[in-house]
């Protein structure tokens, strides 16, 4: 199973939740499966999804679920003590681990080798850790949402990718139409 | 007061409650002093960019974030500063120590302290130079201007302004 099954997969659960999605596919395919306001498209800063997500979540009480990929988090490898330190219990972190950058070409990442993300995450300190199959992602991630507690999720699926077009709306209404929807499940 | 309490004060008073930091030796007394500001979440971050993704998410969050960094960082951030703090519309005030300048005891900070002013007008991020201890006095316009128009700003603090009474 490729990414965008997983991300299909997962529609059901996570439309009613407020999600950032990382940058390149991952953003293009979440847009074409099911764009919506409670949707923020991360366009252009490779690896910052799940800092995004943090900051999102410590600010606010809605849940967040950020969506990143593997080779995102080995860009930003810092995000995984910042998380564990900073814990916010409304905060998902998925990361698709389809080994590979997925956007570029499927050239292959290091967690797709020796690399062990979801052993990174424990050893910088976060306290609850899954991994789990590209089939079982959706119910890890309703399990998270329906527990109390910062998690973050490893799904190992298979490379490849499936056409999609890009997203065309612009970053400001992007981002608009999210605070508003963020502050409606605040107000 | 202190030029650090005046700092945190204006910070609060702007309805900052979110800061992010990267250390520099010049912000030390400041960095303690937003760590103990009970309105501020303080959350130190590893590295410049990924506080910026921090900042944008706590504002997006209803949140007015801010970031302490080094100079250097603007060398480490411009793809973020570009392509998702001025892409998105998102203000950030940015508090600056800048290394390399009059009285730098490290040759290497003048190598990034040359091209600091140069790059922040190449990335149209409005930019004000404290110097004189007094120049403190206009954090408070900048913070409203930052929020205001929605834009990154660059508040740049040398040795002489930190040094002086």
């Amino acid at each position: 199973m490729i990414r965008s099954e997983v991300l299909k997969n997962l529609i059901p659960i996570i439309s009613d939740q407020l999600v950032v999605s990382n940058i390149g596919l991952p953003s293009q395919e979440l847009h074409m499966l099911d764009d919506q306001p409670s949707n923020f498209y991360m366009l252009g800063t490779m690896g910052l999804a799940s800092s995004i997500g943090l900051g999102l979540a410590l600010a606010q009480s809605a849940k967040v679920i950020a969506i990143d990929g593997d080779g995102s988090i080995l860009t930003n490898l810092g995000t995984l003590p910042t998380i564990a330190n900073n814990t916010a219990d409304n905060f998902i972190l998925l990361i698709i681990d389809n080994g590979s950058y997925g956007s570029t070409g499927d050239q292959p990442t290091y967690a797709g080798r020796k690399t062990s993300l979801a052993k990174v995450a424990e050893a910088c300190g976060c306290d609850h850790v899954v991994e789990c199959s590209a089939e079982d992602t959706p119910a890890a991630v309703k399990a998270a949402l329906d527990g109390e507690n910062m998690t973050i999720i490893v799904s190992k699926c298979e490379s490849g990718n499936v056409k999609v077009p890009v997203i065309d709306m612009d970053a400001p209404v992007i981002r608009d139409r999210f605070m508003r929807e963020v502050a409606r499940r605040n107000a | 007061m202190s030029k650090n309490q005046k700092i945190v004060t204006d910070l609060i008073n702007n309805k900052i409650e979110f800061v992010t930091t990267v250390p520099c030796k010049q912000l030390a007394g400041l960095i303690d002093e937003i760590d103990s500001a009970k309105s501020i979440y303080h959350i130190p971050s590893n590295k410049e960019d990924e506080g910026m993704g921090l900042c944008a998410g706590a504002y997006m969050g209803g949140k007015r974030s801010a970031i302490i960094m080094q100079n250097t960082a603007i060398g480490v951030t411009i793809n973020t500063l570009v392509t998702l703090i001025q892409f998105y519309n998102i203000p950030l005030p940015m508090l600056i120590s800048y290394r390399g300048e009059l009285g730098e005891p490290v040759a290497c900070q003048v190598e990034m302290a040359v091209h600091t002013k140069a790059l922040l007008a190449q990335l149209n991020i409005p930019t004000y130079h404290f110097h004189h201890p007094d120049d403190v006095n206009e954090l408070d316009s900048i913070l409203k201007y930052s929020f205001m128009s929605k834009k990154p700003v660059a508040i740049l603090t040398d040795a002489s302004f930190w040094q002086g009474a």
